[in-house]
C-alpha cells in the first residue's frame, strides 16, 4: 500500500514537472518568473494571452485524453485478457478516423468556412468510434462474446475501415489530404476551452465508474469460467464494461485525434508498477497516460519547432521501444 | 524414396485431384482474367488484337503498343505478384502455425514505406528505380527487425510474439514515416505510391523484379516438405530430426524476398496472402508440397481479377486494388475470427 502511494506521489510530481515545463516552451518561449506571474493574474496581456488561450486548454485535453485513452485501453485489454488489445489495434480509431475523412471529404470547399467545426469534427469522431464499436461487438457476437472473437474481428474490421479510408484520402485534394492525415496521425487540435468543457464531464464521470467496478474487472479478467462459478453475470458486465471503454476512447479521440499505442502502453506500465489488482491499476493508468500524452504533445510542439509533430507520431516512437523492450523481457 | 515414408501423421492428407484441377481450371481461368484485363481500359481493344499482339507485334499500331507497353506489364505484374503473396502468406502461416499470419502484418510494408519516406524526403531527384530499390531494402529490414525481436525475446519465437512484435514494429515505422511525410510534405506522394497498385508497372519494373523474386520462390519450394512438418508444430519437427531454425531462417528469406518486391512494385495489397493459402488448404489437403503451387495459381487469378474491378468499379477512375482485396478479405477474415482462427 505504501509503495502504491508512492508511485501516485512520483506520477502526480511528473505530471506537475512536466505541465510547468510545457507551460514555458512553445514558438514564444516564456520565462518560469513569466509563467508564475500570468498564472497569478499578473502577466503580460501578451503572455496571458498564449498561457490561457493557447497552451493550457490544450495541456489539460493532453491530460484528459490521455487518461481516457489509458483507461480505455486497460479495460479492453482486460476484457480480452489480450495485451495486445488498444481502441487503436481494435478498429475504434479507425471507425473515427472513417467519420473524420468522410466529413473533411464531403464538405471540402466549405469546411474552412464552416464556423462550427469545432464542435461537428469531434461530433463525427465519437459517432464513428461508437459505430465502430457497435458493429465489432455485433459481427463477434455468436451466443455471447468471446475476448479473442472480439480482437480478430476488431483487427479485421479495423482492415476494412483503413481500406476504405484510403480510397476517400486519394481523392482528396492536397490541403484536405493534410489535414485528415495529421489528424489520422493522432493530432491533439482541440485547443479551445469549450473542447475541454466537452470532453471533461465524459472524463470525470466515467473513469471513477469504471474504477468502482475494479472488482468486476479482477474477476473477468480471470476467464468466464471463474467468472461465472463467482455469480457475476458476465455478459451484462461485459457489455457496460466495453460501452465505457468505447465512450471514454471516442471523448478522447474525438479532441486528440487517432492516438494509438497509449492505451497499449500505459495500463502496461501500470501493471508492472502496481500488480494486476485493477484497485490500483485503473487509477495509475489513467495518470501515466496523462503524462505520456502531456509529455508527447510538448514533445511534438518543441522538437522541430516551429512546425509541429502530430503527437500520435511521438507516442509510438517512445512507446513502440519500450513495448517491444518488454516483450523481449517476458518469457 | 525414403523421404516419402516418413511418419506423417495422419492430418496430412492430400487430394491429389483437387491439385490437378486448380492446377488445370486455375490456369485456364488465370489466361481468361488475363485476357479481358489487356482487352479492357481507356482504348477497348479486342481479344484477337491481344492475340495479334502476342504472334505478331507491329509497333507502329497503336493498340499493339498500348498492349505492349502498358496492358502487358500491368497483367504480369499481377499474376506475379498475386503469386508472391499467396506463397508468401502460406509460407508464413505453416511456419508460425498462426492461421492469421499475413505478409502485412510483419512489418514488410511499414518497412518499405519507411524507406519510402525518406527517398521523398530527402532525395527527390533520385529516379523511380532508385526508390523501387529502396523500398526494397526498407521491405527487407522492416522484416528482419520484427524476426529479430522476435527471436531475441525470451521464450523464443512464438506465434504470439511474433504478431506482437510485428504490430509494435509496424506502428514504430509508420510512426517514423508518417512524422518525415508530414514534416516533408510528402505525404500524398506517399500515399499514391502505396495505393497505387497495379498501375504504373512497366517492363522495367518486370525485370528488376524478377530474377530476386525466382530466387524466392525456388527456395520456397524447396522448402515445401518442411514447412508441411513444421506446420505440425515445433515438438514434432524436431521429433522428426528437422533443423527448424534452419527451414524458418530460409523461409524468412522467401517471405522477405517475395514480400519485398510486391510491396516495392505495387505498394500496400493486403489479404490475397490470408485469404488465399486458406482456401488452398480447404481444397488441397495440408501438404504443403500441392498448397504453396496452388496458392500461386490462386493468387494470381485473385488479383488479377481484382484489378479488372478495381478498374471497372468507379470507371474512368481506378480504385485502389488493395481496398478491393480488402473488400473480399475482409469478410473472410472476419469468418475466419468467428471461429475464432481455428484451423491452420
Amino acid at each position: 500500500m505504501k509503495r502504491i502511494v508512492w508511485i501516485y506521489t512520483a506520477i502526480v510530481g511528473l505530471i506537475f514537472g512536466v505541465f510547468f515545463l510545457s507551460l514555458q516552451m512553445g514558438t514564444m518561449t516564456i520565462a518560469p518568473p513569466d509563467v508564475l506571474r500570468t498564472l497569478m493574474g499578473d502577466g503580460t496581456e501578451q503572455h496571458a494571452l498564449v498561457l490561457f488561450e493557447f497552451r493550457l486548454p490544450r495541456m489539460v485535453i493532453a491530460l484528459l485524453a490521455g487518461a481516457g485513452l489509458a483507461v480505455s485501453g486497460l479495460i479492453l485489454q482486460s476484457l480480452s485478457r489480450n495485451e495486445l488489445a488498444d481502441p487503436g489495434i481494435l478498429g475504434i480509431n479507425a471507425g473515427a478516423g472513417l467519420a473524420i475523412v468522410l466529413f473533411i471529404y464531403f464538405f471540402q470547399g466549405s469546411y474552412t468556412t464552416l464556423g462550427d467545426t469545432i464542435f461537428a469534427l469531434p461530433l463525427f469522431a465519437f459517432v464513428g468510434a461508437i459505430t465502430a464499436a457497435f458493429l465489432i461487438y455485433t459481427l463477434a457476437w455468436k451466443k455471447g462474446v468471446t475476448p479473442i472473437r472480439l480482437v480478430l474481428v476488431g483487427i479485421g474490421l479495423n482492415a476494412g475501415f483503413t481500406a476504405i479510408l484510403i480510397v476517400f484520402q486519394l481523392r482528396m485534394n492536397p490541403n484536405d489530404f493534410m489535414q485528415a492525415t495529421v489528424w489520422l496521425n493522432g493530432d491533439i487540435w482541440g485547443t479551445s476551452w469549450a473542447n475541454t468543457l466537452a470532453v471533461l464531464p465524459w472524463i470525470l464521470l466515467l473513469i471513477p465508474l469504471v474504477i468502482a467496478h475494479a472488482r468486476t474487472l479482477n474477476i473477468l479478467r480471470l476467464g468466464d469460467p471463474p467468472a461465472v462459478s463467482l455469480g457475476v453475470k458476465v455478459e451484462r458486465n461485459r457489455r457496460h464494461l466495453l460501452v465505457w471503454a468505447v465512450m471514454l476512447a471516442g471523448v478522447s479521440v474525438s479532441v486528440g485525434g487517432a492516438i494509438s499505442f497509449l492505451g497499449l502502453v500505459a495500463p502496461h506500465i501500470a501493471r508492472r508498477l502496481v500488480g494486476p489488482r485493477h484497485q490500483a491499476m485503473i487509477p495509475t493508468a489513467a495518470l501515466m497516460g496523462a503524462l505520456i500524452l502531456l509529455f508527447a504533445d510538448m514533445i511534438g510542439r518543441n522538437v522541430l519547432s516551429p512546425s509541429e509533430i502530430p503527437v500520435g507520431i511521438v507516442v509510438a516512437v517512445i512507446g513502440a521501444p519500450y513495448f517491444l523492450y518488454l516483450l523481449m523481457k517476458t518469457p | 524414396m525414403v523421404n516419402e515414408t516418413s511418419p506423417a501423421p495422419k492430418q496430412v492428407h492430400a487430394k491429389p485431384m483437387a491439385v490437378i484441377i486448380i492446377v488445370v481450371v486455375g490456369t485456364m481461368l488465370l489466361v481468361c482474367a488475363s485476357v479481358i484485363s489487356i482487352s479492357l481500359g481507356a482504348a477497348s481493344i479486342t481479344p484477337s488484337t491481344v492475340w495479334q499482339t502476342i504472334i505478331a507485334y507491329d509497333d507502329s499500331l497503336t493498340d499493339h503498343q498500348i498492349i505492349h507497353e502498358i496492358r502487358f506489364p500491368r497483367v504480369v505484374g499481377a499474376v506475379l505478384i498475386g503469386s508472391f503473396l499467396a506463397v508468401s502468406g502460406a509460407l508464413m502461416q505453416g511456419m508460425t502455425r498462426n492461421p492469421l499470419a499475413e505478409p502485412s502484418i510483419i512489418g514488410v510494408t511499414d518497412g518499405a514505406a519507411l524507406a519510402l519516406a525518406i527517398m521523398f524526403a530527402f532525395f527527390p531527384s533520385v529516379p523511380y528505380t532508385g526508390s523501387l530499390f529502396a523500398a526494397f531494402i526498407g521491405a527487407g529490414v522492416g522484416t528482419a527487425l520484427v524476426f529479430l525481436v522476435g527471436s531475441l525475446a525470451k521464450g523464443g519465437l512464438t506465434p504470439a510474439k511474433l504478431a506482437l512484435a510485428g504490430v509494435t514494429i509496424a506502428a514504430f515505422l509508420s510512426a517514423i514515416s508518417s512524422g518525415i511525410a508530414i514534416y516533408f510534405d510528402v505525404a500524398q506522394d506517399l500515399s499514391f505510391w502505396f495505393a497505387g497498385g497495379l498501375a504504373n508497372i512497366d517492363w522495367q519494373h518486370i525485370q528488376l523484379m524478377l530474377p530476386i523474386v525466382m530466387i524466392g520462390m525456388v527456395i520456397a519450394l524447396l522448402l515445401a516438405r518442411s514447412i508441411t512438418i513444421l506446420s505440425l508444430g515445433r515438438d514434432v519437427a524436431q521429433g522428426l530430426g528437422q533443423r527448424t531454425s534452419m527451414v524458418r531462417t530460409m523461409g524468412i528469406v522467401a517471405v522477405m524476398l517475395m514480400t519485398g518486391a510486391a510491396v516495392a512494385v505495387a505498394g500496400i495489397i493486403g489479404f490475397i496472402g490470408l485469404v488465399i493459402p486458406h482456401i488452398t488448404r480447404a481444397l488441397v489437403g495440408l501438404d504443403y508440397r500441392y498448397i504453396l503451387p496452388c496458392s500461386a495459381i490462386l493468387g494470381s487469378l485473385l488479383l488479377v481479377i481484382a484489378d479488372i474491378l478495381a478498374r471497372l468499379v468507379n470507371a474512368p477512375y481506378e480504385t485502389p486494388v488493395g481496398a478491393i482485396t480488402a473488400l473480399v478479405g475482409v469478410p473472410f477474415f472476419l469468418y475466419l475470427a468467428r471461429r475464432e482462427g481455428r484451423g491452420v
